[in-house]
């Protein structure tokens, strides 16, 4: 069987000015039915351009995305809207993503109507369905956004990417904006909604604790390449990236008896893509080779690959 | 003797109290981290203790006791010379609080050149060695560097820069670390640790997240809906919280170094929204809370000492 979502050999470029940012430069992947995928990097690495890549938002300069098989790499819009409705998004800022001037029915009746999605009293119907299973008041499809708290938006954001009852949903920081007590709400619905309704999601985040908990599968993002990939378990038990080694000592625990590392790397994410591997100014294991060679993902462990020449 | 004491702070904006008989001190060299949800009052505090809260906000009751001097009762001239020299702010947001248009280096020798009588020449010698103070490599050349020059860890290392310039007895750090990566992170709070030993500051850490607690302060405040409910030493509060709102809290947080996983259990929330409360009296938690009882509805509960702990909750005490 084909994985739900496949995506090969991936690069996106942007202009700035006369250069070219490649922000992300060669990427494969795949997220399979019922899987959660987590996408973690720090910002700057290209992992919200992945996402956006993936659903068609941004063109990408090569390669190829397959969702059911089908080959939706250069699809125009016309014969790209089918797609659209079986993959949707989540954003980070759930007061940036709705408009103010539209009410909660507008803004879910319009996704339903573009894609010419059944009659009026149906598209009603499945509206209130909707709201009621992201958690909101029955009166809430004739409320403002600004009459909701931001915990309240964002399952307003989720219930506009669910009501076209898509397949994938890549979720861009769906929590990273909203506080602690909101963010686990949050999180238990996704998980809710993912068993109840099958969905696949990639989650893209920061943070690692969250991807920790969240995802089923994990990949290592830094500079526009996916550095580590593996199951979460084995991830968090043996970490073979230097990059992954140090994301992971630099979370500050809970456990104030928890003694913390001497943070692991120095510096910050740079855009020096010169020969070798691209974490090298930073890395702590750095060899003369490193600056030289650039290492290349492969396999470490079952299900397990990193690009390391160390790993 | 404190270093900072706030005694029954009470700040109002229109149609809303922000913050409400809050009391809390801060001894020489320690670090107390102010915890709690956006909106919780936490920033208006801090900018109380500046004496920079907005046109529209009114401190309406409390003192705020600094080396033994209220605060608020000072003329502006007065708060002047102490902001800045005895007491600095960094806040989150680096690239908002640096002026585009100047060199770092110019800004951070404002500081001292305001507050010093020294020579153009002596501020720009102190500036270079402020900036390797903070780590900032190659400092000398990075002074003439403006801010878009510099990455966002960068641009708050020059922040701190500029808030220990003049050696302050206080630095109030409002979430100096929610923009950075979190390898940026740990860099830029074990800098302004090292910081606060090697000067003999204290530190007033504004922070939503309780690792950055647990890994960078002595003791904590927990904010909510405008009123401290719990404070206690790190040790203590971590290992027995005991405000419903700080056990809430604990729960509903994801521990990177916890064996969780959605698949094996469910994260532990807290019900509804801070604004579940407006409006009505008694406790501000009491709608969300797991453990409240009809009383909690009545009156306030006040903020009750046991030794080195307070709590505002007589169901747990």
């Amino acid at each position: 069987m084909t994985a739900l979502l496949s995506v090969r050999d991936v690069h996106t470029r942007y202009g700035v000015g006369k250069q070219v940012l490649r922000a992300v430069d060669g990427v494969s992947f795949d997220v399979e039915r019922g899987e959660t995928v987590g996408l973690v990097g720090e910002s700057g690495c290209g992992k919200s351009t992945l996402g956006k890549t993936i659903l068609r938002l941004v063109p990408s300069a090569e390669g190829e995305i397959r969702l059911d098989g089908a080959d939706i790499t250069h699809l125009g819009a016309r014969a790209m809207a089918p797609h659209r409705r079986r993959m949707q998004m989540i954003f980070q800022d759930p007061f940036g993503s709705l408009n103010p001037r539209q009410t909660i029915r507008t803004v879910l009746d319009t996704a339903l109507k573009v894609h010419g999605q059944g009659d009026r009293g149906e598209r009603a119907r499945r509206l209130q369905e909707i709201v009621a299973r992201v958690g909101l008041p029955a009166d809430a499809l004739d409320r403002y956004p600004h009459e909701f708290s931001g915990g309240q938006r964002q399952r307003i954001g989720i219930a506009r990417a669910l009501v076209l009852q898509p397949a994938l949903i890549v979720c861009d920081e769906p929590v990273s904006a909203l506080d602690v007590s909101i963010q686990a709400q949050i999180l238990n619905l996704l998980v809710d909604l993912k068993r109840d309704l099958g969905l696949s999601y990639l989650f893209i985040s920061h943070d690692l604790s969250v991807v920790r908990y969240f995802a089923d599968r994990v990949l290592v993002m830094y500079l526009g390449r996916i550095v580590e990939s593996a199951s979460h378990a084995t991830l968090w038990r043996d970490p073979r990236h230097p990059y992954t080694k140090a994301l992971f000592a630099a979370v500050p625990s809970a456990d104030p008896t928890h003694k913390r590392a001497a943070p692991p790397i120095k510096g910050e994410l740079t855009t020096d893509l010169s020969a070798g591997c691209r974490f090298n100014a930073r890395c702590p294991a750095a060899t003369e080779r490193c600056r030289v060679e650039e290492p290349l993902l492969r396999p470490v462990g079952e299900g397990h690959h990193a690009a390391c020449h160390f790993a | 003797m404190s270093l900072l004491a706030v005694e029954g702070l009470t700040v109002a904006f229109p149609g809303n109290i922000a913050v409400r008989e809050a009391s809390f001190a801060i001894a020489p060299g320690e670090t107390l981290a102010l915890v709690g949800e956006s909106g919780c009052g936490k920033s208006v505090t801090a900018f109380s203790v500046m004496r920079l809260l907005a046109p529209n906000a009114r401190v309406t009751a409390g003192r705020i006791l600094f080396d033994g001097i209220d605060l608020l009762a000072m003329t502006p001239a007065a708060m002047r010379e102490i902001r800045g020299k005895q007491i600095s702010l960094i806040q989150q947001e680096p690239m908002t609080s640096l002026n585009p248009v100047l060199s770092i280096g110019a800004q951070i020798a404002e500081v001292i050149r305001r507050h010093e009588r020294v020579t153009r020449k002596a501020a720009r010698a102190r500036v270079v060695e402020l900036l390797e103070l903070v780590r900032i490599p190659d400092a000398a050349r990075r002074i003439d560097d403006y801010p878009h020059n510099l990455s966002g860890g960068m641009r708050q290392r020059v922040m701190i820069a500029m808030a220990v310039a003049c050696g302050p007895k206080l630095l109030i750090a409002d979430e100096p670390t929610t923009a950075l990566d979190v390898t940026t992170q740990s860099q830029v709070l074990d800098l302004l640790d090292d910081l606060r030993r090697r000067l003999g500051m204290a530190v007033l850490l504004i922070t939503h997240d309780l690792g950055v607690v647990a890994q960078w302060a002595d003791r904590i405040c927990v904010m909510y809906a405008g009123r401290i409910v719990e404070q206690a030493a790190i040790g203590a509060f971590f290992t027995r919280p005991m405000h419903p709102y700080s056990r809430g809290l604990l729960g509903a947080r994801v521990d990177v170094g916890a064996d969780e996983h959605y698949s094996l259990n469910r994260l532990s929330e807290i019900p509804g929204s801070v604004g579940s409360a407006a409006g009505e009296a008694g406790c501000a938690f009491a709608p969300r809370c797991p453990l409240v009882v009809p009383g909690c509805r009545l009156a306030v509960p006040p903020l009750i000492a046991q030794g080195e702990r307070a709590v505002a909750c007589p169901v747990v005490i």
